[in-house]
């Protein structure tokens, strides 16, 4: 894989934040964009999960707008969940992660690159798409646009929790089942604000409240979550 | 007196403290226990409109404490190993999840009881029970974390970050009561007074002084557990045996 070999930049300076940023982001990217299949693998498998639960519970449209907001939550969740394992896990095995930490530039760095790069290739493209299965939930306009809003806030959070959780999991036995005790606890509270501001604006009331609080979650685990992440990538690389 | 902390962090000196304080504890526990059960379930009057079934209340809300307290000691634990890379703390840190991981499932366990004849249901996804079942997967997930590595200090590390990391859980459960308005009621207890008759009170504090004393008994008890297993290729452990 060329975009894997490829090295830091000679000519930048040691040690700049935006360089690493950049450089993880452009190639983690680069990388997505030249396996395509594995981001339209979690783009469907969100599309097809959303479509089964009216199929289980029934297609009323009132249940289905019922229960709208929350199954496409669950879902965008558990297609976050399912893609963590790529974000350092082979950079794990063939080893440049560990020539990413010999570098000196700083560790958060590329490691916010990494889940930005994460976001774009998972919580963009389905925050994009719920309008679609929004639709297919027969949910309103404005449920709707609180419903992307909320994917919008949110998504970011659940990758910098993801991205915890499985730098922490790298090398141990139990790989999937274990990410999954580890990570999906932590994403509860997402799920329950995240999926009250769409219910809040389908019931009449003011999504601004739920969307506040994941704008104040995603502030605290933009700041708390990298560090986090760094002393995760250490205790692995020890 | 001045404690020599890095005397007592040497794991050998440390089980032999660990043995001998670890009994103490268990009695205290048994004799607090005994107390507090007597004052909860004789002395206590009957509750005007709950009757009788309100005194799950003395296994119920001193679990709950235990559970989040540990979970708090256990991160305390999870930061001291991590900045000062001390063993003991780590082992600590593993002992004392499985005893928070049961009191958090008692106080689900006993919740769930008390509410069927109060609430006529034994399960509202309510922010506060939700929250406290979300703290059980962290116990879970910390003790799975903890045993998923072929090194044992690469575990312990990883263990304590995690614990590190569902620590924002503490408060989102002490706190859902007064943010979200659903069915579990407020605390009674404040620091500023409490809403309950005094013999309930002191019901309720000697048991949760009883399940404290406990914890440690059973985590001392496990950590002298933990220190044989990873020390048991050092001459001291093998001069035990003989």
């Amino acid at each position: 894989m060329n975009v894997a070999a490829e090295r830091l930049p000679a000519e930048e300076p040691a040690g700049s934040f935006a360089a690493a940023f950049a450089w993880a982001f452009s190639r983690d990217v680069r990388l997505t964009i030249r396996h395509p299949g594995e981001t339209l693998l979690v783009v469907a498998f969100f599309v097809l999960v959303a479509s089964l639960f009216p199929l289980g519970v029934g297609a009323e449209p009132q249940l289905l707008q019922r229960i709208g907001p929350g199954v496409i939550w669950v879902c965008a969740l558990l297609a976050a969940f399912l893609s963590l394992p790529g974000m350092f896990a082979s950079d794990y095995a063939d080893g440049s992660l560990e020539q990413m930490t010999l570098s000196p530039h700083p560790m958060s760095g590329w490691a916010c690159g990494k889940i930005a790069a994460h976001w774009f290739a998972t919580g963009l493209p389905l925050t994009v798409l719920s309008p679609l299965l929004g639709l297919q939930y027969g949910l309103s306009g404005d449920t709707l646009g609180a419903l992307a809003a909320a994917l919008v806030l949110g998504t970011p959070v659940l990758s910098l929790l993801g991205a915890a959780c499985t730098a922490l999991a790298l090398g141990a036995r139990g790989g999937g089942m274990l990410l999954a005790l580890l990570a999906l606890p932590l994403f509860v509270p997402v799920l329950v604000f995240g999926a009250g501001a769409a219910e809040a604006q389908a019931s009449g009331l003011s999504a601004a409240p739920h969307l506040s609080i994941l704008a104040a979650g995603l502030i605290v685990a933009a700041m708390g979550l990298p560090a986090a992440v760094c002393a995760a990538v250490r205790i692995a690389m020890d | 007196m001045k404690i020599p902390w890095f005397y007592f962090a040497s794991p050998p000196t440390f089980y032999r403290l660990a043995g001998w304080m670890a009994p103490a504890f268990f009695a205290l526990a048994a004799l607090l226990g005994a107390a507090g059960l007597y004052t909860g379930l004789v002395v206590a009057p009957t509750d005007a409109q709950q009757g009788e079934v309100y005194r799950i209340i003395f296994i119920h809300v001193p679990a709950s404490w235990m559970s989040m307290f540990i979970y708090f000691v256990m991160a305390c634990y999870g930061a001291v190993s991590l900045t000062f890379n001390t063993r003991l703390a780590a082992m600590m840190a593993r002992a004392l999840a499985p005893t928070g991981a049961m009191f958090t499932f008692v106080a689900l366990w006993t919740g769930s009881f008390w509410g069927r004849p109060t609430w006529g249901t034994y399960w509202v996804w309510d922010a506060r029970i939700t929250s406290e079942l979300v703290l059980l997967f962290l116990y879970f997930g910390f003790i799975a974390l903890a045993n998923a590595f072929e090194d044992p200090r690469r575990g312990d590390r990883a263990a304590a970050l995690l614990a590190l990391i569902g620590l924002v859980n503490l408060p989102i459960i002490y706190f859902s009561v007064l943010w979200w308005n659903t069915l579990h009621q407020g605390s009674s207890v404040k620091f500023t007074g409490s809403t309950m008759h005094v013999a309930m009170l002191w019901g309720m504090l000697l048991v949760a002084l009883s399940f404290w004393m406990y914890s440690i008994g059973a985590s001392l008890t496990r950590v002298r557990a933990i220190i044989l297993e990873r020390e048991r290729r050092t001459h001291w452990v093998r001069g035990l045996a003989t």
